[in-house]
Protein backbone atom coordinates (compact mmCIF):
# COMPACT_ATOMS: atom_id res chain seq x y z
CA UNK A 1 0.00 0.00 0.00
CA UNK A 2 1.94 3.43 -1.10
CA UNK A 3 -0.27 6.96 -0.74
CA UNK A 4 -0.30 8.43 -3.62
CA UNK A 5 -2.11 11.98 -4.46
CA UNK A 6 -5.56 11.85 -5.33
CA UNK A 7 -5.85 13.13 -8.93
CA UNK A 8 -3.40 10.03 -10.21
CA UNK A 9 -5.86 7.02 -10.28
CA UNK A 10 -5.39 4.47 -7.25
CA UNK A 11 -6.69 1.38 -5.70
CA UNK A 12 -7.46 0.84 -2.51
CA UNK A 13 -6.33 -2.35 -0.67
CA UNK A 14 -9.36 -4.74 -0.92
CA UNK A 15 -9.84 -5.27 2.75
CA UNK A 16 -10.22 -1.47 3.79
CA UNK A 17 -12.66 -1.35 0.60
CA UNK A 18 -15.04 -4.91 1.98
CA UNK A 19 -14.57 -2.89 5.41
CA UNK A 20 -15.86 0.08 4.59
CA UNK A 21 -18.71 -1.21 2.19
CA UNK A 22 -19.54 -3.33 5.89
CA UNK A 23 -19.68 -0.62 7.32
CA UNK A 24 -22.34 1.27 4.90
CA UNK A 25 -23.91 -2.54 5.19
CA UNK A 26 -24.32 -2.45 9.14
CA UNK A 27 -25.20 1.56 9.12
CA UNK A 28 -28.33 0.91 6.56
CA UNK A 29 -29.65 -2.77 6.90
CA UNK A 30 -31.93 -1.66 9.86
CA UNK A 31 -33.44 1.19 7.37
CA UNK A 32 -33.93 -1.42 4.66
CA UNK A 33 -35.57 -3.71 6.90
CA UNK A 34 -38.50 -1.11 7.87
CA UNK A 35 -38.94 -0.36 4.53
CA UNK A 36 -39.50 -4.12 3.71
CA UNK A 37 -41.44 -4.83 6.91
CA UNK A 38 -44.44 -1.89 5.87
CA UNK A 39 -45.14 -3.79 2.86
CA UNK A 40 -44.83 -7.02 4.17
CA UNK A 41 -47.74 -9.18 5.75
CA UNK A 42 -48.19 -12.51 6.95
CA UNK A 43 -50.93 -14.87 6.33
CA UNK A 44 -51.07 -17.99 8.22
CA UNK A 45 -47.61 -19.22 6.58
CA UNK A 46 -47.33 -17.28 3.76
CA UNK A 47 -45.74 -13.93 3.11
CA UNK A 48 -46.70 -11.61 0.40
CA UNK A 49 -46.16 -8.02 -0.25
CA UNK A 50 -49.07 -6.04 0.17
CA UNK A 51 -50.11 -2.21 -0.21
CA UNK A 52 -52.71 -2.72 2.52
CA UNK A 53 -51.33 -1.34 5.78
CA UNK A 54 -50.98 2.27 3.99
CA UNK A 55 -54.79 2.38 3.92
CA UNK A 56 -55.11 1.12 7.38
CA UNK A 57 -52.47 3.50 8.69
CA UNK A 58 -54.13 6.33 6.87
CA UNK A 59 -58.07 5.95 8.48
CA UNK A 60 -56.07 5.92 11.67
CA UNK A 61 -57.04 9.58 13.48
CA UNK A 62 -54.06 8.95 16.44
CA UNK A 63 -51.39 8.57 13.46
CA UNK A 64 -52.70 11.71 11.42
CA UNK A 65 -53.06 13.87 14.34
CA UNK A 66 -49.32 13.13 15.77
CA UNK A 67 -48.21 13.74 12.51
CA UNK A 68 -50.23 17.21 12.10
CA UNK A 69 -48.81 18.61 15.45
CA UNK A 70 -45.24 17.20 14.43
CA UNK A 71 -45.42 18.83 11.39
CA UNK A 72 -46.69 22.24 13.70
CA UNK A 73 -44.49 22.01 15.59
CA UNK A 74 -41.33 21.68 13.34
CA UNK A 75 -42.64 24.26 11.29
CA UNK A 76 -43.13 27.22 14.31
CA UNK A 77 -39.81 25.91 15.57
CA UNK A 78 -37.84 26.25 12.63
CA UNK A 79 -39.56 29.86 12.23
CA UNK A 80 -38.23 31.33 15.42
CA UNK A 81 -35.10 29.55 15.00
CA UNK A 82 -34.63 30.74 11.68
CA UNK A 83 -35.00 34.28 13.16
CA UNK A 84 -32.89 33.78 15.97
CA UNK A 85 -30.19 31.99 14.44
CA UNK A 86 -29.51 34.70 11.77
CA UNK A 87 -29.62 37.59 14.04
CA UNK A 88 -27.29 35.82 16.23
CA UNK A 89 -25.04 34.78 13.04
CA UNK A 90 -25.09 38.56 11.84
CA UNK A 91 -23.80 39.74 15.23
CA UNK A 92 -21.34 37.23 15.82
CA UNK A 93 -19.20 36.84 12.15
CA UNK A 94 -17.22 39.85 11.65
CA UNK A 95 -16.92 41.53 15.43
CA UNK A 96 -15.22 40.82 18.39
CA UNK A 97 -16.04 41.86 22.01
CA UNK A 98 -15.86 40.28 25.28
CA UNK A 99 -18.16 37.64 25.52
CA UNK A 100 -18.53 36.70 22.14
CA UNK A 101 -16.71 32.73 23.16
CA UNK A 102 -19.44 32.09 25.82
CA UNK A 103 -22.40 33.49 23.27
CA UNK A 104 -21.10 31.01 20.97
CA UNK A 105 -20.61 28.19 23.75
CA UNK A 106 -24.14 28.99 24.92
CA UNK A 107 -26.06 28.56 21.87
CA UNK A 108 -24.02 25.65 20.98
CA UNK A 109 -24.87 24.33 24.83
CA UNK A 110 -28.70 22.48 23.64
CA UNK A 111 -26.88 20.13 21.51
CA UNK A 112 -23.79 19.11 23.22
CA UNK A 113 -25.25 18.42 26.62
CA UNK A 114 -27.44 15.29 26.52
CA UNK A 115 -31.09 15.96 26.03
CA UNK A 116 -32.75 14.55 29.14
CA UNK A 117 -31.04 17.65 30.61
CA UNK A 118 -32.26 20.45 28.39
CA UNK A 119 -35.80 18.44 29.14
CA UNK A 120 -35.59 17.89 32.59
CA UNK A 121 -34.16 21.58 33.06
CA UNK A 122 -36.98 22.66 30.64
CA UNK A 123 -39.91 20.74 32.65
CA UNK A 124 -38.66 22.05 36.00
CA UNK A 125 -38.62 25.86 34.77
CA UNK A 126 -42.12 25.03 33.91
CA UNK A 127 -43.48 23.50 37.15
CA UNK A 128 -41.44 26.48 39.08
CA UNK A 129 -43.21 28.78 37.01
CA UNK A 130 -46.77 26.97 36.81
CA UNK A 131 -46.70 26.17 32.94
CA UNK A 132 -48.84 24.01 31.65
CA UNK A 133 -46.86 21.51 28.72
CA UNK A 134 -48.65 22.05 25.45
CA UNK A 135 -47.91 22.75 22.19
CA UNK A 136 -45.66 26.14 23.11
CA UNK A 137 -43.41 24.09 25.51
CA UNK A 138 -42.87 22.13 22.82
CA UNK A 139 -42.18 24.89 20.33
CA UNK A 140 -39.65 26.50 22.73
CA UNK A 141 -38.24 23.18 23.75
CA UNK A 142 -37.29 22.81 19.97
CA UNK A 143 -36.22 25.95 18.76
CA UNK A 144 -33.47 26.26 21.38
CA UNK A 145 -31.54 23.28 19.43
CA UNK A 146 -32.34 24.25 16.50
CA UNK A 147 -31.10 27.56 16.43
CA UNK A 148 -27.80 26.24 16.16
CA UNK A 149 -28.56 24.33 13.10
CA UNK A 150 -29.69 27.64 11.32
CA UNK A 151 -26.17 29.69 12.93
CA UNK A 152 -24.13 27.02 11.85
CA UNK A 153 -25.25 27.29 8.40
CA UNK A 154 -25.64 31.06 7.88
CA UNK A 155 -22.47 32.19 9.98
CA UNK A 156 -20.77 30.03 7.35
CA UNK A 157 -22.01 31.74 4.77
CA UNK A 158 -21.15 35.46 5.74
CA UNK A 159 -17.50 34.74 6.57
CA UNK A 160 -17.34 33.44 2.88
CA UNK A 161 -19.12 36.64 1.49
CA UNK A 162 -16.71 39.38 0.74
CA UNK A 163 -17.60 42.57 3.06
CA UNK A 164 -16.57 44.49 -0.31
CA UNK A 165 -19.86 44.08 -1.38
CA UNK A 166 -22.06 45.75 1.12
CA UNK A 167 -19.38 48.17 0.76
CA UNK A 168 -20.22 48.61 -2.96
CA UNK A 169 -23.62 48.50 -2.52
CA UNK A 170 -23.70 51.21 0.25
CA UNK A 171 -21.21 53.43 -2.40
CA UNK A 172 -23.34 53.24 -5.20
CA UNK A 173 -26.33 54.97 -2.88
CA UNK A 174 -28.01 51.91 -1.69
CA UNK A 175 -29.49 52.22 1.73
CA UNK A 176 -29.36 49.72 4.54
CA UNK A 177 -32.63 48.36 3.88
CA UNK A 178 -32.01 47.87 -0.01
CA UNK A 179 -28.46 46.40 0.48
CA UNK A 180 -29.75 44.26 2.85
CA UNK A 181 -32.37 43.18 0.69
CA UNK A 182 -30.73 43.01 -2.62
CA UNK A 183 -27.27 42.08 -1.59
CA UNK A 184 -27.21 39.81 1.63
CA UNK A 185 -30.46 38.14 1.57
CA UNK A 186 -29.71 36.69 -1.91
CA UNK A 187 -26.45 35.73 -0.72
CA UNK A 188 -27.47 33.91 2.64
CA UNK A 189 -31.17 32.41 0.80
CA UNK A 190 -29.29 28.95 0.10
CA UNK A 191 -28.01 28.53 3.53
CA UNK A 192 -30.89 29.93 5.30
CA UNK A 193 -32.79 27.07 3.37
CA UNK A 194 -30.50 24.52 4.23
CA UNK A 195 -30.31 25.12 7.88
CA UNK A 196 -34.20 25.46 8.10
CA UNK A 197 -34.71 21.72 6.14
CA UNK A 198 -32.26 20.54 8.83
CA UNK A 199 -33.97 22.30 11.70
CA UNK A 200 -37.31 21.32 10.46
CA UNK A 201 -35.96 17.48 10.20
CA UNK A 202 -34.38 17.75 13.65
CA UNK A 203 -37.33 19.14 15.27
CA UNK A 204 -39.58 16.63 13.60
CA UNK A 205 -38.01 13.11 15.23
CA UNK A 206 -37.14 14.92 18.13
CA UNK A 207 -38.05 12.41 21.27
CA UNK A 208 -35.44 12.52 23.90
CA UNK A 209 -36.40 16.17 24.84
CA UNK A 210 -39.99 16.09 23.61
CA UNK A 211 -41.23 13.78 26.61
CA UNK A 212 -40.53 16.09 29.20
CA UNK A 213 -41.99 19.43 27.47
CA UNK A 214 -45.10 17.75 25.31
CA UNK A 215 -47.45 17.23 28.26
CA UNK A 216 -50.34 15.27 27.48
CA UNK A 217 -50.00 15.70 23.74
CA UNK A 218 -48.71 13.01 21.56
CA UNK A 219 -46.35 13.63 18.86
CA UNK A 220 -45.29 11.05 15.98
CA UNK A 221 -41.78 10.44 17.77
CA UNK A 222 -44.08 9.91 21.35
CA UNK A 223 -46.50 8.01 19.11
CA UNK A 224 -44.08 5.38 17.69
CA UNK A 225 -42.30 5.19 21.49
CA UNK A 226 -46.28 4.43 22.30
CA UNK A 227 -46.67 1.83 19.70
CA UNK A 228 -43.69 -0.34 20.96
CA UNK A 229 -45.67 -1.34 23.90
CA UNK A 230 -48.32 -3.01 21.05
CA UNK A 231 -46.67 -5.25 19.42
CA UNK A 232 -49.94 -6.01 17.47
CA UNK A 233 -50.29 -3.33 16.40
CA UNK A 234 -46.63 -3.88 14.39
CA UNK A 235 -47.93 -3.21 10.75
CA UNK A 236 -49.29 -0.04 11.33
CA UNK A 237 -46.24 0.59 13.22
CA UNK A 238 -43.66 -0.11 10.61
CA UNK A 239 -45.52 2.31 8.25
CA UNK A 240 -45.50 5.25 10.00
CA UNK A 241 -41.36 4.34 10.56
CA UNK A 242 -41.01 3.97 7.28
CA UNK A 243 -43.16 7.08 6.56
CA UNK A 244 -41.57 9.15 9.49
CA UNK A 245 -37.58 8.00 7.39
CA UNK A 246 -39.49 9.87 4.24
CA UNK A 247 -40.24 12.95 5.26
CA UNK A 248 -36.95 13.26 6.88
CA UNK A 249 -34.47 11.97 4.20
CA UNK A 250 -36.29 14.11 1.89
CA UNK A 251 -34.73 17.42 3.65
CA UNK A 252 -31.20 15.99 3.99
CA UNK A 253 -30.60 15.47 0.65
CA UNK A 254 -31.94 18.31 -0.10
CA UNK A 255 -29.70 20.58 2.40
CA UNK A 256 -26.68 18.38 0.97
CA UNK A 257 -27.50 19.99 -2.45
CA UNK A 258 -28.17 22.87 -1.62
CA UNK A 259 -24.48 23.80 0.05
CA UNK A 260 -22.14 21.29 -1.49
CA UNK A 261 -18.89 22.58 -3.06
CA UNK A 262 -18.92 25.24 0.29
CA UNK A 263 -17.16 24.64 2.91
CA UNK A 264 -19.01 23.61 5.44
CA UNK A 265 -21.31 20.90 4.57
CA UNK A 266 -24.61 21.42 6.22
CA UNK A 267 -26.02 18.41 8.13
CA UNK A 268 -22.11 17.45 8.78
CA UNK A 269 -22.70 17.59 12.11
CA UNK A 270 -25.96 17.49 14.06
CA UNK B 1 -33.94 53.39 -9.94
CA UNK B 2 -37.05 54.51 -7.81
CA UNK B 3 -37.76 50.93 -6.44
CA UNK B 4 -34.56 50.67 -4.98
CA UNK B 5 -35.03 53.61 -2.47
CA UNK B 6 -36.62 52.53 0.42
CA UNK B 7 -39.01 54.96 2.30
CA UNK B 8 -37.42 57.46 3.86
CA UNK B 9 -37.72 56.51 7.53
CA UNK B 10 -36.94 52.75 6.79
CA UNK B 11 -33.71 54.60 5.04
CA UNK B 12 -33.01 56.48 8.16
CA UNK B 13 -33.71 53.49 10.25
CA UNK B 14 -31.47 51.21 8.62
CA UNK B 15 -28.98 54.02 7.61
CA UNK B 16 -28.20 54.45 11.63
CA UNK B 17 -27.67 50.73 12.42
CA UNK B 18 -25.03 50.85 9.48
CA UNK B 19 -23.08 53.50 10.75
CA UNK B 20 -23.76 52.99 14.57
CA UNK B 21 -22.27 49.42 14.49
CA UNK B 22 -22.60 48.75 18.59
CA UNK B 23 -26.27 49.87 18.55
CA UNK B 24 -26.64 47.26 15.50
CA UNK B 25 -24.83 44.63 17.52
CA UNK B 26 -26.96 45.21 20.55
CA UNK B 27 -30.11 45.36 18.42
CA UNK B 28 -29.40 41.52 16.83
CA UNK B 29 -27.83 39.94 19.89
CA UNK B 30 -30.92 40.57 22.14
CA UNK B 31 -33.54 38.09 20.90
CA UNK B 32 -31.28 35.36 20.98
CA UNK B 33 -29.40 36.12 24.57
CA UNK B 34 -32.68 36.92 25.82
CA UNK B 35 -33.90 33.57 24.96
CA UNK B 36 -31.00 31.42 25.23
CA UNK B 37 -30.37 33.81 28.71
CA UNK B 38 -33.77 33.49 30.14
CA UNK B 39 -35.00 30.30 28.54
CA UNK B 40 -32.19 27.65 28.58
CA UNK B 41 -29.83 28.97 31.42
CA UNK B 42 -32.53 29.86 33.65
CA UNK B 43 -33.99 26.41 33.46
CA UNK B 44 -30.92 24.75 33.61
CA UNK B 45 -30.22 26.96 37.02
CA UNK B 46 -33.86 26.02 37.85
CA UNK B 47 -32.99 22.46 37.84
CA UNK B 48 -30.09 22.93 39.65
CA UNK B 49 -31.42 24.79 42.50
CA UNK B 50 -34.22 22.14 42.62
CA UNK B 51 -31.49 19.94 43.20
CA UNK B 52 -30.76 21.11 46.52
CA UNK B 53 -34.38 20.86 47.46
CA UNK B 54 -35.67 18.28 49.97
CA UNK B 55 -37.76 15.30 48.99
CA UNK B 56 -39.69 13.38 52.17
CA UNK B 57 -39.54 9.66 51.09
CA UNK B 58 -42.55 9.11 53.62
CA UNK B 59 -44.91 11.72 52.34
CA UNK B 60 -43.36 11.79 48.77
CA UNK B 61 -43.53 15.24 48.71
CA UNK B 62 -40.77 17.81 47.59
CA UNK B 63 -40.05 20.81 49.85
CA UNK B 64 -38.36 24.04 49.72
CA UNK B 65 -35.48 23.19 52.67
CA UNK B 66 -32.45 23.59 51.23
CA UNK B 67 -30.14 20.34 51.50
CA UNK B 68 -27.10 19.00 50.55
CA UNK B 69 -28.51 15.11 50.73
CA UNK B 70 -29.59 14.23 47.30
CA UNK B 71 -25.53 14.92 46.38
CA UNK B 72 -24.46 12.79 49.33
CA UNK B 73 -27.09 10.30 47.78
CA UNK B 74 -25.18 9.98 44.81
CA UNK B 75 -22.07 8.10 46.48
CA UNK B 76 -24.46 5.38 47.80
CA UNK B 77 -23.23 2.04 46.38
CA UNK B 78 -26.08 1.55 43.97
CA UNK B 79 -26.02 4.55 43.00
CA UNK B 80 -21.94 4.48 42.05
CA UNK B 81 -23.26 1.47 40.39
CA UNK B 82 -25.59 3.31 38.25
CA UNK B 83 -22.92 5.64 37.27
CA UNK B 84 -20.24 3.33 36.75
CA UNK B 85 -21.90 1.18 34.31
CA UNK B 86 -23.18 4.07 32.28
CA UNK B 87 -19.72 5.46 32.35
CA UNK B 88 -18.50 2.08 30.92
CA UNK B 89 -20.96 1.80 28.40
CA UNK B 90 -20.38 4.82 26.95
CA UNK B 91 -16.15 4.58 27.09
CA UNK B 92 -17.21 1.00 25.40
CA UNK B 93 -19.50 2.66 22.82
CA UNK B 94 -16.89 5.53 21.77
CA UNK B 95 -14.08 2.60 21.34
CA UNK B 96 -16.43 0.79 18.70
CA UNK B 97 -17.21 3.80 16.83
CA UNK B 98 -14.19 4.68 16.46
CA UNK B 99 -13.12 1.30 15.15
CA UNK B 100 -16.06 0.94 13.18
CA UNK B 101 -15.91 4.36 11.61
CA UNK B 102 -12.15 4.88 11.19
CA UNK B 103 -11.71 2.76 7.89
CA UNK B 104 -15.23 4.03 6.39
CA UNK B 105 -13.73 7.23 6.94
CA UNK B 106 -10.44 6.62 5.80
CA UNK B 107 -11.89 4.91 2.70
CA UNK B 108 -13.87 7.84 1.33
CA UNK B 109 -11.41 10.14 1.82
CA UNK B 110 -8.24 8.47 0.61
CA UNK B 111 -9.57 6.10 -1.97
CA UNK B 112 -12.79 7.31 -2.99
CA UNK B 113 -13.87 8.80 -6.68
CA UNK B 114 -15.55 12.22 -6.06
CA UNK B 115 -18.65 10.42 -6.90
CA UNK B 116 -17.97 7.35 -4.49
CA UNK B 117 -17.28 9.99 -1.70
CA UNK B 118 -20.43 11.94 -2.43
CA UNK B 119 -22.18 8.18 -2.32
CA UNK B 120 -20.55 7.81 1.28
CA UNK B 121 -21.18 11.29 2.41
CA UNK B 122 -24.94 10.83 1.85
CA UNK B 123 -24.56 7.25 2.82
CA UNK B 124 -23.51 8.08 6.38
CA UNK B 125 -25.71 11.52 6.59
CA UNK B 126 -29.22 9.53 5.79
CA UNK B 127 -28.79 7.50 8.98
CA UNK B 128 -27.05 9.77 11.33
CA UNK B 129 -30.52 12.14 10.90
CA UNK B 130 -32.99 9.15 10.05
CA UNK B 131 -35.44 8.76 13.08
CA UNK B 132 -34.01 7.85 16.47
CA UNK B 133 -36.64 5.97 17.71
CA UNK B 134 -37.89 4.43 14.38
CA UNK B 135 -33.96 3.06 13.91
CA UNK B 136 -34.37 2.10 18.10
CA UNK B 137 -37.87 0.08 17.03
CA UNK B 138 -35.50 -1.38 14.32
CA UNK B 139 -33.79 -2.89 16.80
CA UNK B 140 -36.25 -4.19 18.90
CA UNK B 141 -37.69 -6.10 15.82
CA UNK B 142 -34.07 -7.45 14.70
CA UNK B 143 -33.02 -8.37 17.80
CA UNK B 144 -35.99 -10.32 18.77
CA UNK B 145 -36.23 -13.86 18.80
CA UNK B 146 -38.36 -14.12 16.42
CA UNK B 147 -36.04 -11.52 14.70
CA UNK B 148 -34.04 -11.72 11.48
CA UNK B 149 -30.99 -12.56 13.31
CA UNK B 150 -31.87 -15.18 15.19
CA UNK B 151 -32.95 -16.48 12.05
CA UNK B 152 -30.02 -15.84 10.10
CA UNK B 153 -27.95 -17.60 13.05
CA UNK B 154 -30.41 -20.71 12.78
CA UNK B 155 -30.04 -21.13 8.89
CA UNK B 156 -26.80 -20.96 9.65
CA UNK B 157 -26.56 -23.70 12.34
CA UNK B 158 -24.90 -20.92 14.96
CA UNK B 159 -27.39 -20.41 17.53
CA UNK B 160 -24.90 -23.03 19.56
CA UNK B 161 -22.40 -20.14 19.45
CA UNK B 162 -24.79 -17.76 19.55
CA UNK B 163 -26.51 -19.04 23.07
CA UNK B 164 -22.53 -19.57 24.53
CA UNK B 165 -21.99 -16.11 23.40
CA UNK B 166 -25.03 -15.30 25.49
CA UNK B 167 -23.36 -16.99 28.93
CA UNK B 168 -20.95 -14.98 29.22
CA UNK B 169 -20.93 -12.67 32.08
CA UNK B 170 -21.57 -9.11 31.83
CA UNK B 171 -22.37 -8.45 28.38
CA UNK B 172 -24.68 -11.74 28.29
CA UNK B 173 -28.53 -11.99 29.24
CA UNK B 174 -31.27 -14.76 28.67
CA UNK B 175 -31.70 -13.60 24.34
CA UNK B 176 -29.73 -10.75 21.97
CA UNK B 177 -32.78 -8.55 23.15
CA UNK B 178 -32.28 -8.37 26.90
CA UNK B 179 -27.90 -8.48 27.28
CA UNK B 180 -25.53 -5.93 27.82
CA UNK B 181 -24.52 -7.15 23.91
CA UNK B 182 -27.53 -5.93 22.41
CA UNK B 183 -27.61 -2.72 24.32
CA UNK B 184 -24.19 -1.58 23.02
CA UNK B 185 -24.70 -2.91 19.21
CA UNK B 186 -27.76 -0.42 19.08
CA UNK B 187 -25.71 1.97 21.22
CA UNK B 188 -22.95 1.61 18.69
CA UNK B 189 -24.97 1.55 15.55
CA UNK B 190 -26.92 5.14 16.56
CA UNK B 191 -23.98 7.09 17.57
CA UNK B 192 -21.73 5.72 14.84
CA UNK B 193 -22.28 8.47 11.90
CA UNK B 194 -21.13 11.20 14.92
CA UNK B 195 -18.06 9.31 14.45
CA UNK B 196 -17.24 8.79 11.05
CA UNK B 197 -17.76 12.18 9.61
CA UNK B 198 -15.48 14.18 11.66
CA UNK B 199 -12.76 11.53 11.86
CA UNK B 200 -13.42 12.22 7.84
CA UNK B 201 -12.67 16.07 7.72
CA UNK B 202 -9.62 15.61 10.46
CA UNK B 203 -7.98 12.92 7.46
CA UNK B 204 -9.57 15.37 4.20
CA UNK B 205 -7.00 18.30 6.05
CA UNK B 206 -3.81 15.83 5.85
CA UNK B 207 -1.80 16.88 2.87
CA UNK B 208 -1.19 13.79 0.58
CA UNK B 209 2.53 14.53 0.40
CA UNK B 210 3.24 14.41 3.61
CA UNK B 211 2.38 10.89 3.75
CA UNK B 212 3.99 10.53 0.41
CA UNK B 213 7.14 11.79 2.23
CA UNK B 214 6.99 9.40 5.03
CA UNK B 215 6.81 6.25 2.26
CA UNK B 216 9.64 8.12 0.26
CA UNK B 217 11.86 7.76 3.22
CA UNK B 218 11.21 4.54 3.53
CA UNK B 219 8.61 3.77 6.54
CA UNK B 220 6.02 1.28 6.03
CA UNK B 221 2.69 1.79 5.46
CA UNK B 222 2.39 0.39 8.74
CA UNK B 223 4.99 2.78 10.46
CA UNK B 224 3.47 5.69 8.12
CA UNK B 225 0.00 5.51 10.02
CA UNK B 226 1.65 5.31 13.17
CA UNK B 227 3.98 8.34 12.85
CA UNK B 228 2.25 11.06 10.95
CA UNK B 229 -1.19 9.85 10.07
CA UNK B 230 -3.00 9.32 13.52
CA UNK B 231 -1.35 12.02 15.22
CA UNK B 232 -2.87 13.73 12.93
CA UNK B 233 -6.07 12.78 12.63
CA UNK B 234 -6.38 11.56 16.31
CA UNK B 235 -8.19 15.13 17.21
CA UNK B 236 -11.00 14.24 14.30
CA UNK B 237 -11.47 11.11 16.26
CA UNK B 238 -11.64 12.77 19.97
CA UNK B 239 -14.26 15.51 18.48
CA UNK B 240 -16.03 12.41 17.12
CA UNK B 241 -15.90 10.78 20.68
CA UNK B 242 -17.49 13.68 22.44
CA UNK B 243 -20.86 13.15 20.69
CA UNK B 244 -20.47 9.30 20.49
CA UNK B 245 -19.48 9.83 24.71
CA UNK B 246 -21.79 12.56 25.35
CA UNK B 247 -24.94 10.64 23.59
CA UNK B 248 -24.28 7.48 25.73
CA UNK B 249 -23.97 9.07 28.81
CA UNK B 250 -27.32 10.67 29.02
CA UNK B 251 -29.68 8.42 26.76
CA UNK B 252 -32.61 6.91 28.27
CA UNK B 253 -34.56 5.38 25.98
CA UNK B 254 -32.24 2.43 24.53
CA UNK B 255 -31.20 1.58 28.08
CA UNK B 256 -35.35 0.88 28.63
CA UNK B 257 -35.64 -1.07 25.40
CA UNK B 258 -32.95 -2.53 24.96
CA UNK B 259 -30.84 -5.18 27.20
CA UNK B 260 -30.74 -6.24 30.85
CA UNK B 261 -33.11 -4.41 33.54
CA UNK B 262 -30.52 -2.40 35.25
CA UNK B 263 -30.55 1.81 35.66
CA UNK B 264 -28.32 4.15 33.78
CA UNK B 265 -27.90 7.59 34.53
CA UNK B 266 -30.30 8.58 32.18
CA UNK B 267 -33.00 5.86 33.28
CA UNK B 268 -32.70 6.60 36.96
CA UNK B 269 -33.29 10.26 35.84
CA UNK B 270 -36.33 9.59 34.13
CA UNK B 271 -38.02 7.32 36.73
CA UNK B 272 -36.52 9.65 39.73
CA UNK B 273 -38.66 12.49 37.72
CA UNK B 274 -41.65 10.59 36.29
CA UNK B 275 -42.66 7.51 38.13
CA UNK B 276 -41.14 8.24 42.25
CA UNK B 277 -41.63 12.25 41.55
CA UNK B 278 -38.22 12.97 43.32
CA UNK B 279 -36.95 15.93 41.06
CA UNK B 280 -34.36 17.19 43.52
CA UNK B 281 -32.55 13.67 43.43
CA UNK B 282 -33.22 13.70 39.62
CA UNK B 283 -31.81 16.83 38.92
CA UNK B 284 -28.76 16.20 41.49
CA UNK B 285 -28.32 12.99 39.45
CA UNK B 286 -28.41 15.14 36.29
CA UNK B 287 -25.39 16.84 37.59
CA UNK B 288 -23.23 13.89 37.21
CA UNK B 289 -23.21 13.42 33.23
CA UNK B 290 -22.57 17.68 33.33
CA UNK B 291 -19.49 17.47 35.64
CA UNK B 292 -18.27 14.10 33.63
CA UNK B 293 -18.69 15.82 29.81
CA UNK B 294 -17.50 19.06 30.93
CA UNK B 295 -14.07 16.84 32.16
CA UNK B 296 -14.38 14.91 28.97
CA UNK B 297 -14.82 18.34 26.99
CA UNK B 298 -11.43 19.67 28.40
CA UNK B 299 -9.52 16.94 27.91
CA UNK B 300 -10.94 16.96 24.31
CA UNK B 301 -9.74 20.46 23.94
CA UNK B 302 -6.15 19.27 24.69
CA UNK B 303 -6.07 17.30 22.45
CA UNK B 304 -6.84 19.51 19.91
CA UNK B 305 -10.53 18.38 18.89
CA UNK B 306 -11.72 21.74 18.96
CA UNK B 307 -10.35 22.86 15.75
CA UNK B 308 -11.04 19.67 14.08
CA UNK B 309 -14.91 20.13 14.94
Amino acid sequence: MRFKSKSQSEKSPIWLKTLAYSGLVFLHFPIVFILINAFVAHDGNSTYFTLKWFSATLARDDVISAVLLSLKVATAATFLALIMGTMAAAALYRRNFFGKEAITTMLILPIALPGIITGIALLSAMSMLNIEPGFWTIVVSHATFCVVMIYNNVVARFRRMPHSLVEASMDLGADGSTTFRRIILPQLATALLAGGLLAFALSFDELIVTIFTAGHEVTLPIWLLNQLARPRDAAITNVVAMMVMLITALPIIAAYYLTRGTETIAGSSK
Amino acid sequence: MQSVISNPALRLFSNTLYRKNNLFLFLLLTPPLLWFGVVYLGSLFALLWQSFYTFDDFSMAVTNDLTLANYRVLFDSTNLDIILRTLTMAVAVTVACACIGFPIAYYMTRYGSVREKGFFYIAVMLPMWASYIVKTYAWTVILSQEGILYFIFKNLGLTGALESLLQLPIIGGNTLATSQLGRFIVFTYIWLPFMILPIQAALERVPTNLLQASADLGARPAQTFRKILFPLVFPGVVAGSIFTFSLTLGDYIIPQLIGPSGLYIGTMVYTMQGSIGNMPLAAAFTVVPIILIFLYLALAKRAGAFNAL
